[in-house]
């Protein structure tokens, strides 16, 4: 027990700074972006549910890794949560296969509003790699109402949380127009 | 007006309407609605006047004594009504009351069955037997009358002759209950013999003389008849088969009153009659308590008919009971008064809101029973949309039994830690232990009947249906709810006026107990209910109050705040599959958790039953059964045992009878000489 | 009595936030249940249709027994004694009025889960209500009181050598403590999977404003178990005067102590795993054997 409790107190800080995260600009506004935006929609607390409709795990790995002590998401009070019922966003990943369609509308009526859907890597968007394929349905959007698409192959954490502020920024603008 | 009716005049009233009702319903069996309609109807006019009788011995203090002397030899109808009779009546009155206003909806699925008019006068004289057991004052007369509540009862066990299990839980109750009579006939007759009266105000002024050996016989004799009536472990076997056979307006009479008579006998003999008690029959009858309620409670865990998990629950609640009275026989073998005192207010509480809650749960579940048809609480599921009333009492039922606020249980149920508290505080470190024992059981029996609660009502209100009789069930009769709701105001009545009900209940126990300058136990302020010692102090409806404007006023102001969110009604999640009947909890697997923890107690059985499509290459099997069980530990410990002794020894009686005639001159020979003999010296 | 509502997300806040730091991160900060609830009041909610009206009105109930409780219990000071609400056996049963209706709402949606979680939860309860009374009794017995007040201002006037019953009583305390606010070793607050929930798996149907007054609840219920454990075993600090800065004193001890349980529960919660369910049981029966010891200690 000991042992683990020094371990604890001389491991250096890993998370990656807001400020110098590889020191590029765009980033830094990032950090403090999603930040702001965050607090100003849901008030300072987004809960996100995760969707895995038939995809190669890739993108769960990199959602997986925004929790860790690296990226830490939870410090912009970002979770995620366990049940949609407790949600305000849906991340979909995979490229909805015909078996996981039911489960995909039944997540959607689940999630109380208001509610974003986000389609999170290249399968969910418009089914990938595996387009045109007879098993699965080529996208979210053929299923139930996407809001903002996340690209790549899977995106890395950074991309996603780069994306998670543009998404924000876009429904800012949104209320805006209205 | 309550002043022109004496209290004899409305008890003799009360037996005259039972007898009336009983011979009226046979007349009439034969129009089922005119039987239904006499039995119930003079049963409800018998319990009122009971209750008039009650009352006026409770409040007025008019006792009444009645001896009718009869031709036959010490044998006179001697009725006394003192403070705990009448307690007693008015308990078995009260439920009596509701159980018939139930019954006159009830048994109209009985119509063409059976035979309402039997019904009717076993009914009737059932209530009569149980009013004139809580009145009678000479061992032979009692004797009578006991054996008429329990012959009546057995009748109505076995009402419903067409189903076999009724039948063998008959039998079972039959000769359970007579083997308690011969207790019961033993201990008196050992009474008798000590002081040479069968009344029981003159056997009370001359037991002092008698020996300590006679005295501890007679406790022993008591506390097996009695507590085979009562239901403690381990003399409870005909209690689970025999309260679900019986119909249910009878099971609440059976369950709520029938097993209290034996707690009335067991206070009037231990406290009232016997003298100078020692303090090993307080601890037997403490650890009997600790036993009945933990293993009660467990037993109704592993229960899936839902009449059987309230009968378990009755030998639970009889359980507590005793943890009163025998914390009060401790307290009175060491002289403390107030204790004592203090603990049969206790369990005597606990028997009135037992009868009460327990009636309540009786009438709730024949409803459900009634409606669906079938006892298996795995059929049941979703009730509580087609039956919200019934739900609502069964609930409010189930919030008195696991003792929670602001209902009765949880008065009586304070009140015995109370003294528990206390007789932990006491010097010995014997009766501390044991105290602590209790505590611990008490603590323990409290959080699982929470938890069996949670089940019995989870599983058969609330969810879905499991099964296709369900969808037809709907609220029962106008009759039936009536009953249940009257039962219900009653829990939370007595619930919030605890403080009054305790101060009638001191005067009860002061009247039976003689210490009359006992008063300074407690006080009752406005129904805040106060240690004298100031240890500890409840009030329930505060608690009541508390609660109603606390929750009234955060559901206002979250209402308010929050009144543009919209609801919007969904499936439940199920993580996007369909969701099946066999997808919900059911009372087994419920229970598991517990039974598995406790399994050293329990014994739990699991059999696997394995069908493989190629018997060699066992790989792909076809069907697979489980089969789930707890063993029946009384039966192969205890009675078992017994029972290959009995045989064996009846195998060798029967060598006497020979067959041969002048092996029988032979016996006559040598008796008579031996007869001759003994008398000469 | 709103104190304990308002007060509670921070303290939850701040065990969250120390084990993030024992995980090397930064966490959220520690006002981040506040923003939590307030964004669940502002959600919608779906009801299931197979859930009828328990499901509905329970999160208000047990809400409103926090409530209560928070009222009911010393937090800084023995002066707004509700002496008729106060006594432990009512304290224990109220809690279990709350578990009893949380268990039921889990049953109410048929839901696979739900059921599972009230089954575990009501086998906790039973088995944790006997550790939780005798700890208290521990305490009644050397204050001759049942009264938390009483108890609370008695305790403070213990000669030295009767600590040795006090300390019993507060690790089962402890323990029960662990139990009914669903941490480790007993659950995981913050498990996604269902075979290992007690707690969540109860609630997992709720949603908006209903899930803002458990998770609220809950919170309330961490904060109630820490001012017992901080004001019942350790009452140095209460005070029984009306002054100002006496009250202030007061508030500022009470929220030092509450810090240093909180601390301690989160640095449990990082050090060890959850225990299997079965070998749960064992621990809450030394919680009870503990605080027998300790009754047999006092006499």
């Amino acid at each position: 027990m000991y042992r683990l409790y020094s371990k604890i107190f001389s491991t250096h800080k890993t998370v990656i700074p807001v400020n110098d995260l590889f020191g590029d600009e765009k980033i830094e506004i990032i950090g403090k972006k999603l930040q702001k935006k965050i607090q100003q929609l849901f008030n300072g607390s987004l809960a996100i549910r995760e969707v895995d409709t038939g995809s190669t795990n890739a993108c769960e790995h990199e959602l997986t890794a925004l929790s860790n002590a690296y990226y830490d998401i939870e410090r912009f009070g970002v979770s995620f949560v366990a049940s949609p019922r407790h949600a305000d966003m849906l991340m979909v990943t995979g490229p909805v296969s015909r078996n996981m369609r039911e489960a995909l509308i039944k997540t959607y009526e689940a999630t109380p509003d208001p509610k974003i859907v986000v389609a999170v890597g290249d399968d969910a968007i418009d089914g990938g790699i595996f387009r045109d394929s007879y098993a699965i349905l080529d996208g979210v959007d053929k299923v139930i109402p996407v809001d903002f698409k996340i690209p790549g192959d899977p995106p890395s954490p950074k991309t996603i949380l780069c994306h998670l502020i543009k998404i924000l920024e876009a429904i800012e603008e949104k209320d805006h127009q209205k | 007006m309550l002043n022109l009716i004496s209290t004899q005049f409305s008890f003799f009233l009360a037996l005259l309407f039972l007898a009336i009702g009983a011979i009226g319903s046979l007349i009439f069996a034969k129009k089922d609605w005119l039987a239904n309609l006499w039995g119930n109807c003079l049963a409800i006019l018998a319990s009122v006047s009971g209750l008039v009788a009650a009352v006026k011995v409770l409040f007025f203090g008019e006792t009444f004594t009645y001896v009718i002397n009869s031709t036959l030899p010490n044998l006179s109808f001697s009725f006394v009504i003192d403070r705990l009779s009448a307690l007693f009546i008015f308990i078995i009155s009260l439920i009596a009351l509701f159980s018939s206003i139930y019954a006159l909806g009830y048994v109209k699925h009985f119509y063409k069955k059976y035979n309402l008019g039997v019904l009717g006068f076993f009914y009737n004289i059932f209530i009569l037997g149980m009013l004139l057991v809580a009145s009678a004052h000479n061992i032979f007369f009692f004797l009578i009358v006991w054996e008429i509540m329990s012959l009546s009862s057995y009748f109505l066990v076995i009402f419903e002759n067409k189903e076999k299990n009724n039948i063998k839980a008959g039998s079972l109750y039959f000769i359970m209950t007579h083997v308690g009579t011969a207790f019961i006939m033993l201990a008196f007759l050992l009474l008798y013999q000590a002081t040479g009266s069968l009344d029981f105000g003159i056997i009370k002024s001359n037991i002092g003389n008698a020996s300590l050996l006679t005295k501890n016989l007679v406790f022993i004799f008591a506390l097996i008849g009695f507590g085979t009536k009562a239901g403690i472990i381990p003399f409870h076997i005909w209690l689970p088969s025999a309260h679900p056979a019986a119909p249910t307006h009878v099971s609440a009479l059976m369950s709520g009153v029938m097993i209290k008579t034996g707690i009335y006998m067991f206070i009037r003999i231990f406290v009232g009659i016997l003298s100078g008690t020692e303090l090993w029959w307080g601890v037997l009858i403490l650890i009997i308590g600790i036993f009945s309620s933990m293993l009660g409670v467990l037993y109704a865990l592993t229960e899936h008919d839902i009449k059987r998990l309230l009968a378990f629950h009755s030998i639970e609640n009889i359980g507590i009971i005793l943890l009163g009275i025998g914390s009060a026989m401790i307290f009175l073998s060491l002289n403390l008064k107030t204790m004592a005192t203090l603990s049969l207010v206790a369990a005597l509480f606990h028997t009135l809101n037992h009868a009460t809650f327990k009636a309540l749960l009786f009438l709730g579940a024949g409803s459900v029973i009634s409606q669906t048809h079938t006892r298996n609480m795995e059929d049941y599921g979703g009730l509580i949309k087609y039956m919200p009333q019934t739900a609502f009492f069964f609930l409010i039922g189930s919030m008195a039994i696991s003792a929670l606020p602001p209902f009765n249980g949880f008065f009586s149920e304070w009140l015995t830690f109370q003294t528990i508290f206390m007789g932990i505080q006491t010097q010995d470190i014997f009766t501390k232990s044991i105290f602590i024992l209790a505590a611990v059981g008490l603590a323990f029996t409290g959080g699982l009947a929470a938890a069996c609660f949670v089940k019995a009502f989870g599983v058969t209100f609330l969810a879905r249906p499991r099964s296709t009789e369900i969808f037809q069930a709907k609220e029962p009769e106008f009759s039936m709810r009536f009953g249940m709701l009257v039962l219900t105001f009653a829990t939370l009545v007595l619930g919030i006026f605890a403080g009054s009900v305790s101060k009638t209940i001191l005067g009860v126990v002061n009247d039976l107990t003689g210490f009359q300058q006992i008063s300074g136990i407690f006080f009752t302020h406005r129904q805040t209910f106060e240690l004298s010692n100031g240890f500890a102090a409840v009030s329930t409806p505060t608690i009541f109050v508390v609660l109603s404007i606390v929750l009234s006023l955060i559901y206002v102001l979250v209402e308010i705040l929050t009144s543009r969110r919209k609801v919007k009604v969904g499936c439940t999640w199920d993580c996007g599959t369909e969701l099946e009947p066999q997808m919900e909890i059911t009372s087994t697997s419920f229970a598991r958790s517990i039974i598995m923890i406790f399994k050293g107690v329990l014994k739990p059985s699991k059999q696997l039953e394995i069908e493989y499509r190629d018997a060699n290459m066992r790989y792909f099997p076809t069907s697979r059964n489980v089969e789930l069980g707890i063993t029946d530990v009384y039966q192969y410990y205890f009675y078992q045992p017994l029972r290959t002794l009995l045989d064996r020894f009846s195998g060798y009686i029967k060598n006497v009878q020979i067959g041969i005639l002048n092996a029988y001159i032979t016996y006559v020979f040598l008796i008579l000489l031996i007869l001759l003999l003994t008398q000469s010296y | 009595m709103t104190l304990v509502p308002i007060l509670s997300p921070l303290f939850l806040g701040v065990l969250r936030k120390i084990k993030a730091y024992f995980q090397n991160r930064v966490g959220a900060s520690i006002f981040q249940p506040y923003r939590n609830l307030w964004k669940l009041f502002h959600k919608d909610e779906v009801i299931s249709k197979d859930a009828s009206w328990i499901f509905r009105f329970a999160p208000y109930l047990i809400f409103t027994i926090t409530t209560i409780l928070g009222a009911s219990i010393p937090l800084f000071s023995t002066l707004l004694s509700t002496n008729l609400l106060s006594d432990f056996l009512t304290i224990v049963y109220l809690v279990a009025l709350s578990t009893f209706f949380l268990a039921l709402a889990g049953i109410d949606v048929g839901c696979v889960f739900g059921g599972l979680g009230s089954s575990r939860e009501m086998t906790l309860a039973a088995l944790t209500e006997g550790g939780f009374i005798f700890s208290f009794l521990v305490l009644a017995f050397l204050a001759h009181s049942t009264n938390l007040f009483s108890i609370a201002s008695a305790v403070s006037t213990l000669p030295l050598f009767s600590f040795t019953p006090v300390v019993l009583a507060f690790i089962s305390f402890i323990i029960v403590m662990l139990c009914e606010t669903a941490h480790f070793p007993f659950d995981n607050p913050a498990t996604h999977l269902e075979l290992t929930m007690v707690h969540e798996a109860m609630i997992l149907e709720y949603s908006g404003k209903r899930l803002a007054l458990i998770e609220w609840a809950a919170a309330n219920k961490f904060l109630i178990f820490l001012s017992l454990g901080a004001n019942m075993f350790f009452p140095w600090g209460l005070t029984a005067q009306a002054d100002i800065w006496q009250v202030f004193l007061a508030l500022g001890v009470f929220v030092v102590k509450a810090l240093i349980l909180t601390t301690f529960v989160a640095v449990l919660e990082s050090s060890i795993a959850k225990f299997r369910f079965f070998r749960l049981p064992d621990l809450l029966f030394t919680a009870l054997i503990l605080s027998t010891m300790a009754i047999l200690l006092i006499y």
